[in-house]
């Protein structure tokens, strides 16, 4: 990078549905000097926390957003200047509106860029330059008035109505403007953003082109959950004895999809015992081989987990997916584990791709990898998209039955509870009863009674438990 | 199918009705010998006698008291209001006794009050009003203002056979003026079910009675201009076709309501805050009402002219909303 002319630093996109981002800390003061590449701030986003690295070499002219703020991808968050350079204001190239000719209409075009949902078109297309404001965004008094129709159709459609060109009273947009600009919209696929979203979203498939198109960007959350409220205290001061802090992005994250997951799933949760026997003793067996050969501790997670994966070749639609109208089933098991962070202040769920081909080596391998990079923020983007069904083991604290939430849009979550010796009716050689001690997990597994069927539920854990009480060593 | 005018439309419907039903009765002023002021019942003395087509005094009053009383014995009469004006005098026969004797006692009281309103032709302040409002307003009574000979006939079928006490607004503009196919023999329109009059994208005009023909003229004009004007004809003020004037909003988002009754309280205002009740996040612009003014009609042609919404007033109307 050319070191120049100035440079801008902007918050960079962390993954398709990530909008906006948190200024964590800034590791270089205005007036220092910086390397290219050397990092200058860490960022927080609902995915990842990562350092942000400069785009090239000089001195950080100036920084435009202070730490704990939250701003939207694209936002300027300073301004690197060759080494002795006189500092202009940001160059708002492209990221940014073009200098409006009124103050009014400034305020409208940041007004329009901060608010409404699935406006940010701006933020995603940061080459492109947006067009010039039109009659209805700088209107007699830089307000245009928007009929309720509109208001709505905009709503629904992700449409940032400062964009179209009205051609009712004074210029407002009406609602055949707007229908117009949807229509040509979902005509032109130019219009949409380069990236396409990993995981097509499920109202995209459901939803008929010609009146509802996905999103032109990628939004912060799927069309239906988009006129949900976000969970937002009431602000008010702490009463006595209260404290008060602010929710961080990953907080708001979880606040806001655990809401969006039981809005959009029919929960069901069923439980079953497993004598856990037999993988004690292959444990027992196998600890001290992985530790001293690999330095992997195969866990009880580890074996339910292997076990999972091949349950779930029989049960495809509880590793499957609603999309609008249909059932999406795979031939893979991308599996996630909810991992609490070591500050106790959070939780993520990583995803292991393509478990379908681990063995039990693998599986504690991939475990033991990837819940450390989530406890230590390392994790990319990447890391925590594609999940098709996942795992969570709050069994450490000895909790022995719960009702986990599904990660959407997956069909179901498997709880694994605390391994306990429990007095357990057997049969002894002779085949009468006898009381013996035996180690008892519980599972749970919650499904979304929209797909899975309590029969199929319950099929599935009694496979489960079965493979679990009967596997040998080499089965895993 | 005959083609046949408003008015020989309503005399054929009241005739048939008379023929099938010996319950049925016509009491009026000059509804016998002189046939009615309109002629609506010319000839009917003739064919049912002189006890089912009743010479009344010139008392209003006297009328609907005896059509009260005799539907609460088990008749079926049909009042002839000469003009729709007069009603104010039996408004307490109307209000207090029939609109209530149902819910009061039990009582079904199965009146058809004949109602000839409206104005353009300087009948004055005392022959032309429209007040169908101010009935609508009452519950227990039932308002309907036909537009076509078709559903003039129709509709006051239903009326005779409803058991409430029904308002039955005819236009008297529409009596000679307007012609149109009506079916033979006896068929009925139902209440509360509005008719798509024309059907339009762009705006929606609520309207019924002579006013859907001034609609009409209004959205031809409209259309050589490129603006596609949808006309719905409540039919029946009350009960009024809530979901159809909804489904039109939706479609247009503009809704302009016309009525010849004055602005003020007038049925329009009724509809108008229902669909920004039940339409709002549907609507493209204000809710736009076209009424007389509220005075009293005025006799002078000039002046009447002024009074009542006119081709040109809707179609500046519709201009303006198209515009939005």
């Amino acid at each position: 990078m050319a070191t120049n002319t100035q440079i801008d630093v902007v918050m960079p996109q962390m993954g398709v549905s990530v909008s906006e981002g948190t200024i964590t800390k800034w590791l270089k003061q205005e007036g220092e000097p910086i390397a290219a590449d050397e990092s200058l701030l860490e960022i927080s986003t609902d995915k990842v926390d990562t350092e942000v690295p400069s785009p090239g070499e000089g001195v950080v002219a100036k920084i435009l957003v202070q730490e704990g703020e939250t701003v939207e991808v694209g936002t300027v968050l300073a301004v690197i200047a060759p080494e002795g350079a006189d500092v202009e204001a940001p160059s708002q190239d492209g990221e940014m509106p073009p200098a409006p000719a009124t103050q009014e209409a400034a305020d409208e075009a940041m007004a329009s860029a901060s608010e409404g949902v699935g406006d940010v078109s701006q933020a995603s297309e940061p080459s492109t330059p947006p067009p010039a404001p039109s009659p209805a965004a700088a209107g007699e008094n830089g307000k245009t008035f928007l009929s309720p129709v509109v208001a709505r159709i905009a709503s629904e459609h992700g449409v940032d109505v400062s964009q179209i060109q009205g051609t009712g009273t004074g210029g407002r947009v009406t609602k055949k403007d707007i229908l117009a600009f949807v229509e040509s919209r979902t005509a032109t696929p130019a219009a949409a953003p380069a990236e396409t979203p990993q995981e097509p979203e499920p109202q995209a498939a459901a939803a008929p082109p010609p009146v509802a198109p996905p999103p032109p960007a990628p939004a912060p959350l799927p069309p239906q959950a988009a006129p949900l409220p976000q969970p937002q205290a009431v602000a008010g001061e702490p009463a006595p004895g209260e404290a008060v802090e602010p929710m961080n992005a990953m907080r708001k994250g979880i606040a806001e999809h655990m809401r969006r997951s039981l809005d959009t799933s029919a929960h069901v949760t069923s439980a079953i015992e497993v004598d856990m026997s037999r993988v004690v003793a292959i444990r027992e067996k196998l600890k001290p081989e992985y530790e001293s050969a690999y330095g992997v501790n195969p866990t009880y997670l580890a074996f339910v987990a292997r076990a999972t994966v091949e349950t779930l070749r029989d049960y495809p639609w509880i590793n499957g997916e609603i999309r609008g109208d249909k059932i999406v089933t795979r031939n893979f098991v991308n599996l996630g584990f909810a991992v609490e962070l070591a500050d106790g202040k959070g939780l993520i769920v990583p995803v292991v791709k393509n478990t379908e081909g681990l063995n039990l080596l693998g599986m504690a391998r991939a475990v033991t990898e990837i819940a450390a990079r989530a406890r230590e923020k390392k994790l990319m983007p990447d890391d925590v998209q594609g999940g098709t069904f996942t795992i969570t083991n709050p069994g450490g604290y000895g909790t022995f039955h719960g009702t986990p939430v599904i990660s959407q849009p997956q069909a179901g979550i498997l709880g694994t509870y605390a391994v306990v010796k429990r007095p357990w009716v057997v049969q002894d050689e002779l085949g009468k009863d006898v009381i013996a001690v035996r180690p008892i997990m519980n599972l749970t597994l919650t499904y979304d009674h929209r797909l899975v069927d309590g029969a199929l539920a319950g099929r599935f854990l009694r496979d489960l438990r079965e493979k679990l009480q009967s596997w040998g060593e080499s089965d895993y | 199918m005959a083609e046949l005018t408003y008015l020989q439309a309503i005399s054929d419907g009241l005739r048939s009705e008379m023929r099938r039903d010996d319950r049925v009765f016509v009491i009026g002023e000059d509804v016998g010998v002189y046939g009615g002021a309109f002629k609506v019942t010319l000839g009917f003395q003739e064919e049912f006698g002189s006890w089912r087509v009743i010479d009344s005094p010139l008392a209003e009053t006297a009328i609907v008291g005896a059509c009260t009383g005799a539907a609460m014995m088990g008749m079926r009469p049909v009042a002839e209001m000469q003009f729709a004006d007069f009603v104010s005098c039996a408004w307490d026969h109307l209000v207090t006794v029939a609109a209530k004797q149902r819910f009061r006692a039990g009582t079904p009281v199965p009146i058809v009050v004949r109602l000839p309103s409206g104005g353009g032709f300087s009948g004055g302040p005392f022959h032309s009003q429209n007040p169908e409002s101010s009935f609508a307003h009452i519950p227990g009574l039932k308002c309907v203002c036909p537009a076509t000979p078709e559903d003039a006939k129709g509709l006051l079928i239903s009326a005779i056979e409803d058991p409430n006490p029904v308002l039955f607004f005819e236009h008297k503009h529409l009596y000679r003026r307007i012609k149109g196919e009506v079916p033979e023999g006896r068929y009925t329109v139902p209440f509360g079910k509005a008719r798509t009059h024309r059907e339009g994208e762009d705006v929606s005009v609520i309207t019924w009675g002579a006013m859907v023909y001034t609609a009409d003229e209004a959205a031809k004009k409209l259309e050589a201009e490129g603006v596609s004007v949808e006309i719905v004809d409540l039919r029946t003020v009350m009960p009024w076709d809530r979901e159809a004037v909804l489904a039109s909003a939706r479609k247009t988002s503009k809704v302009l309501v016309l009525h010849e009754d004055t602005r003020t309280g007038g049925f329009g205002a009724e509809i108008a805050a229902t669909v920004a009740e039940e339409a709002f996040e549907d609507l493209d612009g204000p809710v736009k009402r076209i009424a007389a003014p509220d005075t009293p009609v005025p006799f002078s042609p000039v002046l009447e002219k002024a009074f009542i919404p006119q081709v040109d007033d809707v179609v500046a109307g519709l201009r303006e909303l198209a515009a939005y």
